[in-house]
């Protein structure tokens, strides 16, 4: 009995150590990214490609699913509002929750999904065929060519799809509202723009491009640190989506708190 | 006699002038598994080393030591003459474009075709060359490897023996004074096998390189070696030429040959 209690603690101390390991390795990785970002030679031609791959692939994914979360929204929120009477405050609630929750937090997530798991995934193999070791060995930095370009491209790319998202999603609104009424398209503009103010928008812009961060930099650090053989590429991928989501999550809470305080 | 051993201790060069590698008592482990125990080598300028050896016995992870992907342990490994385990990366680095390391599987990148492939590495080593002049080292150097019409596939459309030769185009192209060779016939049929120990052959005569050559291929450890070690229990269990460790008293060494 003493036995399997004493064995108990080892796992649960060897499991914490891991954490602790974990999250030490990743801080190393993440720094380093600040220290290679403004060091020549600039690596053009790869994050371009990686805006590219990144940003306009992901496309029609936030499209779809952009315009989804405006017609559900509205369309959920509907009855509720109609009980209160309030049924003429539909647009701009929609809008609002979309520009300060649901539109950033959805389409991180849906890249984390499809960015992140496809970094992890790249990189991941590149570990295990030995490609990254072929680029050290020919003395070129692959941190720089790999890592920092993808980094610079999610930050990048994840705001802006967030804002393309937020537009999609109001747009989505507009079809919801339709489908119980007959609103006029410049009404509901009207009615959306005059709700939404600067301090709806920059909080939540801002903590886009730390979602964006989180989700090159989760990708690339479990690529990069996948084991030998074929199966750590899926895992990397797979432990980078899982990862990268929650870490969203809980840049969200603390962005909510920060906000709360500052603004 | 005591002035002349200070000089040789201030002076490593005079100690190394035709070694280009030596390494002393290297140790390597992995957690528990002590794989290198005291590894003793030393390749001559010009000479091909061939290093022999059970599979898991240790012989990637010392040549990968020779280019510092690998920290190590404990001893000494001089590259032209500069312990590389004592080098910052920029150091090492210098050393690495001197340095040709053909991975035992190629490691070609996959995302690029073969052109980019072989340009990647000599368009950020020699930035000056116009990339007209990039256009035609690419072109010489699969013209020595023997395939000049793969230049626009990708690696995905290549057969084995085709990577094994493009990932020696690679390392030929910054023209390196050593080459590392990882198992560069194996998985290949006779006759591939051949053509690529010639190959090697070619490369040491022409470009006057020193190189070491991992196999389990006899045929061609006989036809490319200058000399051979096999690597046993972490250390160098033998060592000498091809007809020397052929006749060896030692059973177990006789074993490799036949
Ligand atoms: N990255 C690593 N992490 C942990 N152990 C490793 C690692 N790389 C190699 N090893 C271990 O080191 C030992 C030697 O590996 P190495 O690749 O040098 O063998 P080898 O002699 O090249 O064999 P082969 O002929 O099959 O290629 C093996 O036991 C292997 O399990
Ligand atoms: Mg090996």
């Amino acid at each position: 009995m003493n036995n399997i209690v004493a064995a108990k603690k080892e796992s649960v101390i060897n499991y914490m150590k891991d954490i602790f390991n974990d999250v030490g390795n990743v801080t190393i990785f993440a720094l380093r990214f600040f220290k290679e970002v403004v060091k020549p030679p600039y690596e053009m031609k790869e994050f371009i490609k990686q805006c590219y791959v990144i940003g306009y692939k992901s496309l029609p994914l936030v499209t779809i699913t952009g315009f989804i979360m405006g017609l559900v929204l509205t369309l959920q929120s509907r009855p509720t509002l109609a009980k209160f009477g309030a049924e003429s405050w539909l647009p701009s609630m929609v809008a609002l929750s979309l520009i300060r929750e649901i539109a950033p937090v959805i389409t991180a997530l849906i890249c984390a999904g499809k960015v992140s798991s496809g970094i992890g995934a790249e990189l991941g193999s590149m570990k295990v065929t030995e490609q990254i070791d072929a680029m050290e060995v020919s003395a070129i930095n692959p941190y720089k060519y790999l890592v920092v370009t993808r980094i610079l491209a999610t930050t990048l790319m994840i705001p802006l799809l967030v804002i393309y998202a937020d537009g999609i999603g109001i747009l989505g609104g507009y079809v919801g509202i339709n489908i119980h009424s007959d609103v006029n398209f410049h009404r509901y503009l009207a009615q959306v723009l005059e709700s939404i103010t600067f301090l709806d928008i920059f909080p939540a812009t801002i903590k886009t491009f730390f979602f964006g961060f989180f989700i090159g930099m989760i990708g690339c650090y479990k690529g990069f640190n996948a084991a030998n053989g074929t199966e750590s590429v899926g895992k990397a991928a797979n432990s980078a989506v899982v990862t990268a989501s929650l870490t969203i999550f809980i840049i969200d809470m603390l962005a909510v708190q920060l906000t709360d305080l500052f603004f | 006699m005591i002035p002349e051993k200070i000089i040789q201790e201030t002076t490593p060069v005079s100690k190394t002038d035709t070694a280009v590698i030596e390494i002393k008592e290297l140790y390597k482990s992995f957690g528990k598994n002590e794989v290198l125990k005291g590894v003793n080598l030393t390749v001559k300028k010009g000479e091909n080393l061939v290093i022999l050896g059970k599979s898991g016995s240790g012989k990637s992870i010392t040549i990968k030591c020779i280019v510092g992907l690998l920290a190590i342990d404990k001893g000494e490994i001089n590259v032209f003459g500069t312990d590389i385990t004592k080098l910052d990366n920029a150091g090492l680095n210098e050393i690495r474009v001197r340095i040709g390391f053909l991975f035992q599987n190629a490691a070609l990148y996959d995302s690029m075709s073969v052109r980019d492939n072989l340009g990647f590495t000599l368009k950020r080593h020699a930035k000056d060359l116009s990339s007209e002049e990039v256009e035609n080292q690419i072109k010489e150097i699969l013209e020595s490897v023997g395939l000049s019409e793969a230049i626009d596939k990708m690696p995905s459309e290549l057969s084995g023996g085709m990577r094994k030769r493009i990932g020696l185009a690679r390392t030929l192209i910054l023209k390196p004074e050593i080459i590392l060779y990882d198992e560069p016939t194996t998985g290949l049929d006779t006759i591939t096998s051949r053509e690529i120990s010639e190959l090697v052959l070619e490369i040491q005569k022409k470009y006057k390189t020193s190189s070491v050559i991992i196999t389990h291929d006899m045929a061609c450890a006989k036809h490319t070696s200058d000399r051979l070690m096999i690597l046993k229990d972490g250390i160098i269990h033998a060592e000498g030429t091809y007809e020397e460790l052929e006749k060896s008293d030692d059973e177990w060494v006789r074993s490799f040959f036949i």
